[in-house]
């Protein structure tokens, strides 16, 4: 962990309770190494965009994938079970007539190790309320057009689930390698505010 | 009656703003909140049920993500007669 310049108040009360800790022995400072180093490991969103791909080209993971995403992952050397307790994770597939969204209207759940870190507007108060009641709109704000008759679901994560949407291939990608594939598709197109 | 974090439907929080390129931590003390929170929960000090119910208790819509998971942290310790 860097050294904490940082003298706004907050970051003072955090080195202070941490010093406590550590006097107490009830954390060390290695172990808060540890933790950060295994989140930056393990919590990238380069793991969804694995996952999307081997979807788009082999059939059959995708049918295991819709059907049970935690038993699917180990074929790609990931898991959900990383976390501080298991997860099951959900995969929601886009189609030509439904678009699905990811959102945890109480707080903050996402899931991390295939996404990566989830940003400060997935947390924020003004997603998490609005995209429920009119995800049309939000997904405007990202820039994202739906047409009109497309259906959009909203998928509302809680402490032992997790969803992540498998965005729909893109026409012409028929010559794209499954690497190439994985290239194309964003953290937005994971948490569905963008098509891909 | 519904607590604070649950926010679902509800209107008058704004535009979402998307922070383009963001990092993970916007501040050196945000990665040691949430390092220290995984080292409690996995000596046990207290569990995830509870942290998440100590979060959705005190927490403020004025506070940053992170002030509000030092919060429910500190009122945890407090709790438990740790600190």
């Amino acid at each position: 962990m860097s050294d904490d310049h940082d003298d706004s108040p907050i970051a003072a009360q955090v080195r202070d309770l941490e010093a406590l800790l550590e006097a107490k022995g009830l954390i060390d400072p290695r172990e808060l190494d540890q933790v950060l180093e295994a989140f930056a490991a393990k919590a990238s969103p380069a793991n969804g965009f694995r996952v999307v791909a081997r979807a788009w080209v082999d059939e059959g993971f995708r049918e295991r994938l819709l059907a049970g995403a935690n038993d699917a992952l180990p074929e790609l050397g990931l898991s959900m079970g990383g976390g501080l307790q298991p997860q099951v994770l959900h995969v929601v597939e886009n189609t030509e007539d439904v678009h699905n969204v990811i959102v945890c209207t109480l707080c903050s759940c996402y899931p991390l190790s295939l996404l990566g870190p989830s940003p400060t507007w997935y947390k924020s108060t003004a997603y998490r309320s609005a995209v429920v009641s009119r995800p049309r709109e939000v997904l405007e704000q990202f820039g994202f057009d739906l047409p009109q008759d497309t259906q959009i679901r909203v998928w509302d994560a809680n402490a032992e689930s997790r969803y992540m949407v498998l965005p729909r291939r893109p026409d012409g990608t028929d010559e794209l390698t499954e690497a190439e594939l994985a290239a194309l598709v964003t953290r937005n197109g994971l948490i569905g505010t963008a098509a891909v | 009656m519904p607590r604070t974090n649950d926010v679902g439907g509800l209107d008058g929080f704004g535009p979402v703003v998307e922070e383009l390129d963001e990092p993970p931590f916007h501040h050196d003390w945000e990665a040691h909140v949430m390092a220290m929170n995984r080292a409690l929960i996995g000596r046990r000090i207290y569990n995830l049920d509870e942290f998440r119910d100590a979060v959705e208790r005190t927490m403020s819509h004025e506070s940053s993500y992170y002030e509000n998971w030092f919060r429910a942290i500190r009122t945890l310790l407090k709790e438990k007669g740790v600190v």
